[in-house]
């Protein structure tokens, strides 16, 4: 046995991808709760590529047949009804979980040097995920799939010159017609997909070049010949890590530690997602929104036209600009500026824990303006909202105006040399 | 007597909103119960089918999840002469309903989950008389519809009714809700019953799945639990070892 | 490139006390027995739903089949699940025929089990009169020509009818039965069926024994 595996190892070397990646990976052993939503998240990509494969089997991509086939999964396919909802499920449980995922790295630091570019990987992987999941929304052909693709696709004609005709390039049509269905059909299953999980990947591989930060955001890598022997971790490190630097002992074997801490997280995951798809799959239309359950009428705008919850906060800061123009171009620069974190942040010091006062509070509003700007993007137009949101879209680049200037000459509390938990 | 009260203090305003914010009543609909979906379904092949169609659903299915057997369903609930594996289509061309009522009249397969239960359970009992409008009836919870009231015969003409009454000397008339003239087949509680009936078989409709996924669920939840045991004394017993 | 080892004891467990080994034995085994049996249960939807759907097996519900307007000779087909069935109504001429080439034939007596037991006799059917079978070669499953009125001839000397599939060349005659020498391993599949009255055949279902 052991010769025939040292046969494949000597072809393809895949007891060392598992050894270096995994079973002599070195992770640093404080990595708390928020560190498992990265790899929730590849669950969830997962799941969303079989159920997705699987749920192609019976949709059929046309304006005739869309909504009919849906009902069609949920109604004559075997457990159709189930892999639906756990793509539908699962679709809203990426955002969460990618939400969770981005505010850590936030906390933390993890996007500061050497992180620089998996946050920017990680950033395109969001963009892409954005567009897979509004292309996705549009299958069903429902009302708000149909609405929603209206108003989306329309952004772009706010663009001077060759607006209109990008619009009419886009669907295809003089409208959002079936040939724009088929085309985001396309897209959606595979051409997206495809380049998701190759973000994925280089997010992964850059990952594990530069390491994984922790919530002290201590290095567990020295200098070679920098560590005393007995500081030196105990377990056996791969070779790959160990001959260009010390690994301090405050790490523990990716393999099984941080697995058995993903897993009993995946478990506690699982109960949530499981009980929100069983016994309330629409999630009080947050989900699965009313109006999808009726077939797209190009004739009769639904009273109220939402996106779906992940992308109201955008939405508000779209709407909370009066000039077209102005409002796609803020809403895009809400997103582009999260690419330019690691820059704008010109703190040395990783960890919120030990940078200043004003940080702490700064990135509090921060999440909290961006969870506000979500229900002012999800919930009916009232007077109030178009002020307010105006205030949360200044406080939103506010942030990073405040992190920029305050960065650059932080005070910071002293950084310990080891990990204590 | 709640609903009442809340129609009193709402009628100034529904007057001029839009109408769609007509409280609704609960319906207090219960998918287990057989009886209540066979009563329902056979309201809605008797006085539904005949405009709205029911066109994701078939008749089979249906009998089989309602609890009736074919041959049963075939003498209550199966009347247009489609086949037992054939959708629940209406008889009734498009264009020409569409050309009656102004629009086809919307599929009804789905609209649970589109309106919501307790929606179409107020929808369906606050038809009144008006005459202005083309079927003479509106309705409160849906303003200047263009459905006439189907089961008039069965609820008897419903009126807004309005009471005289002397308020510090003064005659002042007060709205007092929808009265019925009680020509009607069915009492007010048998029609509620009715409606309610039709409702938790519309509720069906819109998700044929709801109980079977219920009940998967449980067992999955509870094997969850079952794997995190497992997985957290697994975690605590190699994390135990991890120095602090 | 020596060095290159699959060593599964590696050094994580370095660090353990011995006495913990038994518990953490039984938790990792149990650990892995229970996740397995949830990744066989995921694994059920996505199996079950390849099965034909709720209106598939619908469609494909019993067929009722006048047969009163069939003349003697005739031919008729009919769909059922999908399938072509064929029925032929069989002179008294024709039947007798049927005796006497069985020595061309691999399974004369309808030994394998390609009938319902009613039809396992020298007819292949519940009445002689009348002969249903699914139009499907037992080869790979193409749909053979019914050949009449001496054209069988050309295939099959002295025999004026039979089946002759045009994708590899096997041959059955008006029972279905096939000739020995052609692809085809085994006779032509009888469906289940019934009479309901003496002119109605409903294909997919057996009589109830009374």
């Amino acid at each position: 046995m052991n010769a025939f595996l040292n046969w494949i190892e000597e072809r393809i070397p895949m007891m060392r991808v598992a050894n270096m990646h995994a079973i002599q990976y070195p992770a640093a052993k404080n990595m708390n709760f928020w560190y498992v939503f990265g790899f929730l998240a590849t669950i969830v990509l997962v799941n969303q590529i079989i159920t997705g494969i699987w749920l192609t089997m019976n949709f059929e991509p046309s304006a005739e047949r869309a909504f009919a086939s849906v009902e069609y999964i949920m109604r004559e396919v075997d457990y159709g009804w189930l892999i639906r909802y756990m793509h539908s499920t699962g679709a809203s449980a990426f955002f969460v979980v990618v939400y969770l995922h981005m505010f850590r790295g936030m906390m933390y630091g993890s996007y500061q040097k050497p992180r620089e570019l998996l946050w920017v990987f990680g950033m395109l992987i969001y963009l892409a995920l954005m567009a897979e999941a509004f292309m996705g929304y549009v299958l069903p052909w429902g009302q708000m799939s149909y609405w929603g693709a209206q108003v989306i696709v329309s952004l772009f004609s706010a663009i001077p010159v060759i607006g209109p005709d990008l619009v009419e390039w886009i669907q295809g049509d003089y409208v959002i017609s079936g040939a724009t269905l088929n085309r985001f059909f396309a897209l959606h299953v595979i051409a997206l997909p495809l380049v998701i999980v190759i973000l994925v990947f280089l997010h992964i591989i850059a990952l594990h070049e530069v390491g994984s930060n922790n919530p002290d955001g201590v290095n567990i890598k020295h200098k070679k010949g920098s560590l005393a022997e007995e500081d030196k971790t105990v377990y056996k490190i791969h070779e790959y890590f160990t001959d260009k630097y010390d690994i301090v002992d405050d790490v523990v074997p990716f393999f099984p530690h941080i697995v058995l801490k993903d897993l009993v997280a995946f478990s506690v995951f699982l109960f949530v997602f499981c009980y929100i798809m069983f016994f309330m799959p629409e999630m009080g239309g947050y989900f699965l929104e009313h109006p999808n359950f009726e077939v797209a009428n190009p004739y009769k705008t639904p009273e109220h036209i939402f996106p779906v919850w992940y992308f109201t906060p955008y939405y508000a800061i779209l709407k909370a600009v009066p000039d077209k123009l102005m409002g796609v171009l803020t809403m895009f620069g809400a997103i582009a500026v999260l690419f330019a974190l690691p820059w704008v942040d010109r703190g040395k010091v990783r960890s919120w824990r030990y940078r200043c006062g004003l940080h702490k509070v700064n990135l509090l509003v921060f999440a909290a303006v961006f969870v506000f700007l979500g229900y002012l993007g999800g919930t009916p137009q009232e007077d109030w909202k178009i002020d307010a949101s105006r205030v949360a879209t200044i406080m939103y680049f506010g942030f990073f105006v405040l992190l920029w200037i305050y960065s650059g000459k932080e005070k910071t509390k002293p950084v310990p040399e080891r990990i204590v938990l | 007597m709640k609903k009442w009260l809340a129609i009193l203090l709402l009628v100034p305003s529904f007057a001029f909103a839009a109408g769609s914010n007509y409280p609704n009543d609960h319906a207090d609909i219960d998918l287990n119960d057989q009886e209540s979906l066979q009563r329902g379904a056979q309201t809605f092949m008797n006085y539904c089918l005949g405009c709205h169609q029911m066109q994701y659903q078939r008749y089979q299915r249906t009998f089989q999840d309602i609890g009736v057997s074919d041959e049963l369903g075939d003498k209550y609930l199966r009347f247009t002469g489609e086949k037992v594996s054939d959708y629940i289509t209406s008889t009734m061309p498009a264009e020409a309903s569409a050309t009656w009522f102004g629009a086809p009249p919307p599929d009804l397969t789905l609209v649970a989950r589109v309106r919501g239960a307790d929606w179409i359970y107020t929808y369906m009992r606050t038809f009144y008389v008006d005459e202005s409008k083309p079927f003479g009836v509106n309705n409160l919870t849906f303003p200047d519809v263009g459905m006439p009231h189907v089961l008039e015969g069965l609820q008897g003409t419903p009126r807004l009714t309005y009471e005289t009454r002397m308020v510090d000397g003064e005659m002042t008339e007060r709205y007092v809700g929808l009265r019925n003239d009680g020509n009607g087949k069915l009492t007010t509680d048998e029609y509620d019953q009715t409606i309610l009936d039709l409702v938790n078989f519309l509720e069906y409709s819109g998700e044929p799945s709801r109980l079977q996924s219920e009940k998967i669920g449980k067992g999955v939840l509870i094997f969850i639990c079952i794997f995190f045991v497992f997985a957290y004394l697994l975690k605590k017993d190699y994390w135990k070892d991890v120095k602090k | 490139m020596s060095d290159v080892s699959v060593d599964t004891n590696e050094s994580a467990t370095n660090s353990e006390q011995p006495q913990s080994s038994g518990r953490r034995k039984f938790l990792t085994v149990g650990t892995c027995v229970v996740g397995a049996v949830g990744a066989a249960g995921a694994a059920v939807p996505f199996v079950a739903s390849w099965l034909p759907s709720a209106k598939a097996k619908a469609a494909g519900a019993d067929v009722e089949v006048d047969i009163s307007s069939i003349q003697p000779g005739q031919m008729i087909g009919v769909k059922w699940r999908g399938k072509p069935v064929w029925i032929v109504r069989r002179t008294p001429e024709l039947l007798k025929s049927l005796s006497a080439h069985e020595e061309q034939l691999s399974d004369p007596n309808s030994e394998v089990a390609q009938q319902p037991e009613f039809a396992q006799n020298q007819y292949r059917s519940l009445k002689e009169e009348y002969l249903v079978l699914v139009g499907i070669c037992t080869h790979l499953g193409c749909s053979p020509k019914h050949l009449a009125k001496g054209a069988f001839e050309e295939y099959a000397e002295g025999i004026a009818e039979g089946f002759f599939c045009p994708c590899h060349g096997s041959k059955f005659d008006m029972a279905g039965r096939v000739f020995s020498g052609v692809p085809a391993p085994s006779n032509l599949v009888v469906p289940l069926y019934q009479y309901v009255g003496d002119d109605t055949i409903i294909i997919g279902s057996e009589a109830e024994a009374s």
